[in-house]
């Protein structure tokens, strides 16, 4: 195949971006590691931006032969490079400022919206390289034997890269904007139904392959043009139907399409940095999406199906929740029973983010642990709204991360706790999931909160059930203590009592 | 570069995003998702391409507006992580006790 001529130093900075990036995302194997993780990053991207800004210096006229550089800075063009800069200027300072101001609590709707951000700017490369492929070196100029006019001939395979790039680029845009506004609460967190909409998804992702196929014979803008229309319908019909709980797969799962686009437009430009980067990032988020599922005990294609949590009959666990009897018992109570105990273990939950919580939590474990307790803290892979939203709460106000463990780590330990303090969780501790064959949540991994000796539970109110629907079996033991507040008042109840 | 070349990168690098990613600590994972996000928009080197290109002015305004959107991404995604990252503490051992 034919390209433009390629420096090999160029190649070989590209590459080590790529290695950098590689080295970024391995740093995250552990906390003490990973901000000389994401300095590699940031080193990574400097390096990429970098070569590709003097290699590709805006110039006045549009074909440059070979590397006469004196004739390349007569010709630069001063206004077009003052733009890039201003660009890039721009978009650093709303990006600075955002992550600067964002409160960690609505860290899933910051990943989704910089998700729709990845998405649109793949399409508008690809746009970009459709509009002008000869500056992406992806065309041949071939005269028209009739008209005589000259024409920029796509190369098939760019074509095929090109269509795929947007079409990814376009879900994963669409796609996280419902998962932005769902996320954010301007979009009612429940699956949005439509009826036959599983052949009409299937036939609009027919459509686009097949107009992906037919741009590799018909370069005319119509089928470039229907083929991103047909992909931004695809990401919003894909992600309306599913449900809040189910937010943990969807962000994963868009995060790694943001990858496949970015690698689709490494093909088209036989970039390696993005290639590389492209193959992490799609990778990560696709082993992401099955860690979450695999907590979930559900198949990825029932998450993407949607509509979990939204049959009315979904989960009987258990027999009528209103005739069951259950204690209810208040901050005092549940701080002496936590001051008696040797071992308290808290399980937090996306109602504790809600609640903002985390602090006074903290608070809570300093005083038990001048109490003498021994406090941990229990995370269930699919607690929050994001893959590690819980740990990144909890570091926020200062829990040591070692005081911190994953749900296999720590589940056997339940059976030797006095108290197990479930705050904001509840479908993530549900027995139903290990014993009744018929709940919607059957086979979920669980945290075995009902072997502790006592289960304070805090929660708003009796009404209001889990994600799933169903009702959970721990609110009527005997040694449950329902604790009946909002979680952040009661926390600090809870502490003010343990002075 | 031939496509085969570029295949056999982007193989091999699905390979290793597979077990560098198993490796990451399941505590880091809402760091991950946010220095994947900052690093897949490398596709701004497209962008700059676009936005450098004499002979399409489309194309350059799309190449200059994807510059903006992926540079709030990359500026953004690597500030986010870090201010998360730097949020993880160990315990603190009582004769190194702060304050």
């Amino acid at each position: 195949m034919e390209h433009v001529a390629v420096n090999p130093w160029v190649a070989l900075a590209y590459l080590i971006a790529g290695v950098c990036f590689i080295l970024a995302l391995r740093g995250l194997s552990s906390p003490t590691t990973s901000q000389r993780g994401n300095r590699f990053g940031m080193i990574g991207m400097g390096i990429a931006v970098v070569t590709t800004l003097v290699t590709h210096v805006p110039v006045t006229t549009t074909l440059i032969e070979g590397y006469d550089y004196a004739a390349l800075i007569a010709r630069i063009d001063y206004v077009a490079a003052l733009e890039i800069v201003a660009a890039i200027a721009i978009g650093a300072v709303i990006g600075v400022t955002t992550a600067r101001r964002i409160a960690m609590t609505a860290m899933p709707q910051l990943v989704a919206a910089f998700h729709s951000l990845v998405g649109l700017a793949a399409v508008l490369v690809a746009a970009a390289a459709f509009l002008n492929p000869v500056a992406f070196g992806i065309a041949r100029i071939l005269v028209d034997p009739l008209s005589g006019t000259p024409l920029a001939y796509i190369l098939p395979v760019s074509r095929i890269e090109m269509g795929l790039g947007v079409a990814i680029g376009a879900i994963t845009f669409s796609g996280s904007v419902i998962a932005f506004l769902k996320l954010n609460g301007n979009m009612g967190g429940a699956p949005i139904m439509l009826p036959g909409r599983h052949v009409i998804n299937l036939g609009v992702l027919a459509a686009i392959l097949l107009l992906v196929a037919y741009f590799t014979v018909d370069q005319s803008p119509w089928v470039f043009w229907t083929i991103t229309i047909l992909s931004f319908a695809i990401g919003f019909l894909l992600i309306i139907p599913i449900g809040g709980a189910d937010m943990p797969v969807v962000v994963s799962m868009l995060n790694s399409y943001s990858g496949w686009a970015a690698a689709a437009m490494g093909f088209t430009l036989h970039n390696s940095a993005m290639i590389i980067t492209g193959a992490l990032v799609g990778s990560s988020g696709a082993i992401l999406s099955y860690i979450m599922c695999r907590a979930m005990n559900r198949s990825f294609i029932s998450v993407i199906a949607g509509g979990f949590g939204s049959a009315p009959d979904a989960g009987a666990g258990g027999a009528a929740k209103v005739d069951r009897p259950w204690k209810r018992g208040s901050a005092e109570d549940a701080a002496f029973l936590m001051s008696q105990a040797e071992q308290v273990i808290i399980v937090p939950g996306y109602g504790m983010a809600v609640a903002q919580a985390q602090h006074v939590l903290r608070e809570m474990a300093d005083k038990l642990k001048e109490h003498g307790v021994r406090v941990k803290y229990a995370i269930h892979p699919v607690a929050g709204r994001m893959p590690g939203h819980m740990n990144v709460l909890l570091a926020e106000a200062n829990v040591p991360y070692d005081e911190v463990f994953e749900l296999e780590d720590i589940n056997s330990e339940f059976a030797q706790t006095d108290v197990a303090f479930v705050i904001g969780a509840n479908d993530v501790t549900n027995p139903a999931a290990k014993t009744d064959k018929t709940s919607p949540i059957y086979g979920m991994p669980v945290l075995d909160v009902e072997k502790a000796k006592t289960v304070l539970f805090v929660k708003r109110s009796m009404g209001g059930v889990g994600y799933a629907g169903v009702d959970n079996d721990v609110f009527y033991m005997d040694n449950t203590m329902m604790l009946l507040a909002d979680a952040k008042k009661m926390v600090e109840e809870i502490v003010k009592s343990l002075d | 570069m031939d496509f085969i070349a570029i295949l056999s990168i982007f193989v091999l690098a699905c390979f290793v995003g597979y077990y560098v990613v198993w490796s990451v600590t399941p505590a880091l994972h809402t760091p991950l998702m946010a220095v994947t996000n900052a690093i897949s928009s490398v596709i701004i080197v497209g962008a700059l391409i676009a936005s450098a290109a004499a002979g399409s002015t489309g194309g350059k305004w799309l190449g200059l507006l994807a510059v903006v959107l992926a540079s709030v991404n990359i500026f953004g995604g690597f500030a986010v992580t870090s201010r998360m990252l730097a949020m993880y503490k160990k315990k603190e051992r009582p004769a190194v006790a702060k304050h």
